[in-house]
């Protein structure tokens, strides 16, 4: 049996801000990981993948991140992300001031 | 201090310039993230967790207040208010947008700063010791060595693409305040029968496989210098790995060959450069050494400051711990801590910025220093006028007496801010200096030099800690090994690690079980935790942090 799929949204920085941005269904950027697209097959995630790094002209450094269905919504399995959701933790600056 | 030529001035404007075009270019879709990348890094600007980061060099850690208050300017214009001082003598700007950075470019070049080569695969900022031109047991300024160094490397042609980045630090005593022995290349000023010339040191580094720089040459003629530089880069140049990123640097190189290989080689590249160079390297030394002229040091009683110690307690704890010895009489060199108890180590507010310019110009000389261990100096002011300047000081929380104590940490930006950490550094940080503070010890502790890194790549110089942290990532969850016995002076030596990691949470605690064995072990109050640490090892130590382990052998003897 193949092992199971950890879902995934395609993230990246947006070019001009450079802050942390999430690819939506409708092929465009959120700064709302609430309203990302959850890929839930491996394949569908490459290919999402390799369209959302198509927007070169708004985005850098596009790539799949590791997320958790919950019911409000995804939520990061990794610290990492967790904070790039946020924001740094000695300062309230970045997502969680802004949005 | 050293002013920008007209030819310093027509190269910065013309690379702003191109890079203002380039930035354009990224934005308007001409150029892909791809072409961009180097381009963006060759100036100073990476892309971090949430946003771009901007790293702007202050050569030799030297500011002229204009320029601190420039500094500040560009904070409060494009930033958030603050800037975060590095362990290299920079100041990195954590939230400009891509549009800004031409005009925060331009800013810096009206006060003569940029922020070429702070990154890519070239030589770096060029440091130094920061009480240069004013420490009580210096041969010689180290500044106009680093500032020839800095106009040699800025846009050297050979040198724009080495195998890894490059760096310098220059020092002009025995004491070791730069750290140079965990740098690419170490120079020393030193005297030999009369005469000045340079101790030179290859291949040190921290990181993931630290090393202790070698000396390459005992005693190098002064006019030498630049030759032999080059000849020791170009040889990395040619012998330096490409095929793996981590055994790129030239501490590698150099450990792969071995020294006197290295050496052997140097020297052969160093015969044939040296006549290319004719002596017009010397005379811009020259040029650059009658900038740095000892300012006008006054003759005055130090009344005032005797007064203040003896009447002030706050003002004698700082100045016990904050000043340090002068070559001048009456004058004293003043770090200002930027380690308030729970603040972030090495952030500067706008505020707080001004202020410092402020206080350096009317007391320091219009001189004012970065050290590595992200702390402000201002290095020559005189003794009267010390209760003055700590007065001004309290009001924007500066005026903290901790100077080389446990809450003095060097921290990197960690998973805060860095695209590359594994783990947080800062709040690690503030946790373990607000607990020290809060437990009233960090006095009787004494000297003790924390230093905290969240990669492998070292920048909080953890392996030189006398206690080193490194923050980790095990199994998707925050861990923080220790490391013991580190030192980065002259005495260079790499700490050795305790055992197995600590959680985020439980590593204040660990912090605190190692200071209780070191006062439970030393001999007197006068043996630091070093002294205690190189006279025991790290087994009482050992037993503190892992006490489970230490019950187990003694059951099991």
């Amino acid at each position: 049996m193949p092992r199971p799929f950890t879902p995934k949204v395609v993230t990246a920085n947006a070019l001009l801000e450079g802050d942390v941005v999430y690819f939506t269904a409708a092929d465009t950027w959120t700064r709302h990981l609430s309203e990302a697209e959850v890929l839930t097959d491996e394949a569908d995630a490459d290919l999402r993948l390799i369209d959302a790094s198509r927007q070169q002209n708004q985005i850098v450094g596009a790539y799949l991140a590791d997320v958790e269905a919950t019911p409000e919504g995804p939520k990061p399995t990794h610290f990492r992300e967790e904070f790039r959701r946020t924001g740094p933790s000695n300062y309230f600056h970045g997502k969680q001031a802004e949005l | 201090m050293y002013t920008y030529s007209e030819f310093d001035k027509a190269f910065l404007a013309e690379r702003n310039a191109q890079f203002r075009a380039q930035v354009e270019r990224r934005i308007d879709g001409s150029l892909t993230e791809e072409e961009f990348k180097p381009l963006r890094l060759m100036n100073g600007l990476y892309l971090q967790l949430h946003a771009y980061m901007l790293r702007v060099a202050i050569p030799y850690g030297t500011l002229r207040s204009a320029q601190m208050r420039q500094l500040a300017l560009i904070a409060e214009k494009w930033d958030k208010g603050y800037g975060h001082f590095t362990t290299r003598q920079n100041i990195q700007y954590n939230w400009p947008t891509l549009r800004d950075v031409p005009d925060m470019l331009d800013a810096l070049s009206e006060v003569e700063m940029h922020a070429i080569q702070t990154s890519g695969n070239t030589i770096r900022n060029v440091t130094a010791d920061h009480f240069a031109g004013a420490a009580a047991d210096e041969v010689g300024d180290p500044r106009p060595v680093a500032e020839l160094l800095r106009q040699w490397s800025t846009d050297h042609p050979e040198f724009q693409f080495l195998p890894r980045k490059f760096k310098f630090a220059v020092i002009g005593a025995e004491a070791d305040r730069a750290v140079i022995r965990a740098h690419d290349i170490g120079i020393q000023l030193v005297e030999k029968n009369g005469k000045r010339g340079y101790r030179v040191l290859v291949g040190g580094g921290l990181g993931r496989t630290p090393m202790i720089g070698k000396v390459i040459r005992d005693f190098l003629p002064e006019e030498d210098l630049l030759p032999f530089s080059e000849a020791i880069v170009s040889t990395y140049n040619i012998l330096g790995r490409r095929d793996n990123k981590y055994k790129a640097r030239i501490k590698i190189t150099v450990h792969e060959n071995g020294i006197e290989t290295y050496k052997e080689l140097t020297e052969a590249r160093f015969a044939e450069l040296r006549p290319e160079f004719e002596g017009v390297d010397q005379q811009i030394l020259a040029n650059i050494k009658s900038q740095f002229a000892a300012p006008a040091f006054r003759n005055a009683t130090t009344e005032a400051y005797d007064a203040a110690y003896y009447s002030d307690p706050v003002f004698r704890a700082w100045a016990d711990t904050n000043l340090s010895a002068h070559k001048a009489e009456g004058y004293a060199i003043v770090t200002i801590s930027l380690k308030k108890h729970g603040e972030t180590p090495g952030d500067a507010t706008a505020d707080q910025m001004r202020l410092m310019a402020d206080l350096g110009e009317k007391y320091s000389h219009d001189d004012i220093r970065i050290s590595h261990e992200q702390n402000v100096i201002l290095p020559h002011v005189h003794k009267s006028d010390l209760p003055a300047l700590h007065a001004a000081l309290k009001t924007q929380g500066l005026a903290t007496a901790n100077i080389g104590l446990i809450s003095d940490i060097i921290a990197c930006p960690g998973m805060d801010y860095c695209a590359l950490a594994t783990a947080r550094s800062i709040p690690v940080a503030q946790e373990i200096a607000q607990r020290f503070d809060a437990l009233k010890m960090e006095h009787e502790i004494g000297p003790l030099k924390i230093k905290i890194s969240g990669c492998i790549n070292a920048c909080g110089h953890h392996h030189v800690g006398h206690i080193g942290i490194l923050g980790l990532d095990r199994a998707g969850v925050e861990n923080y090994q220790i490391t013991l016995g580190g030192d980065g002076t002259e005495e260079a030596t790499i700490g050795q690690r305790t055992g197995p990691g600590f959680s985020y949470e439980e590593i204040t605690n660990a912090i605190e079980r190692i200071i209780k064995a070191y006062l439970a072990h030393r001999d007197s109050a006068d043996e630091t935790f070093l002294e205690t640490y190189r006279r025991l090892g790290a087994d009482p130590f050992k037993a503190a942090l892992y006490p489970d382990k230490a019950e187990g052998k003694s059951n099991a003897a």
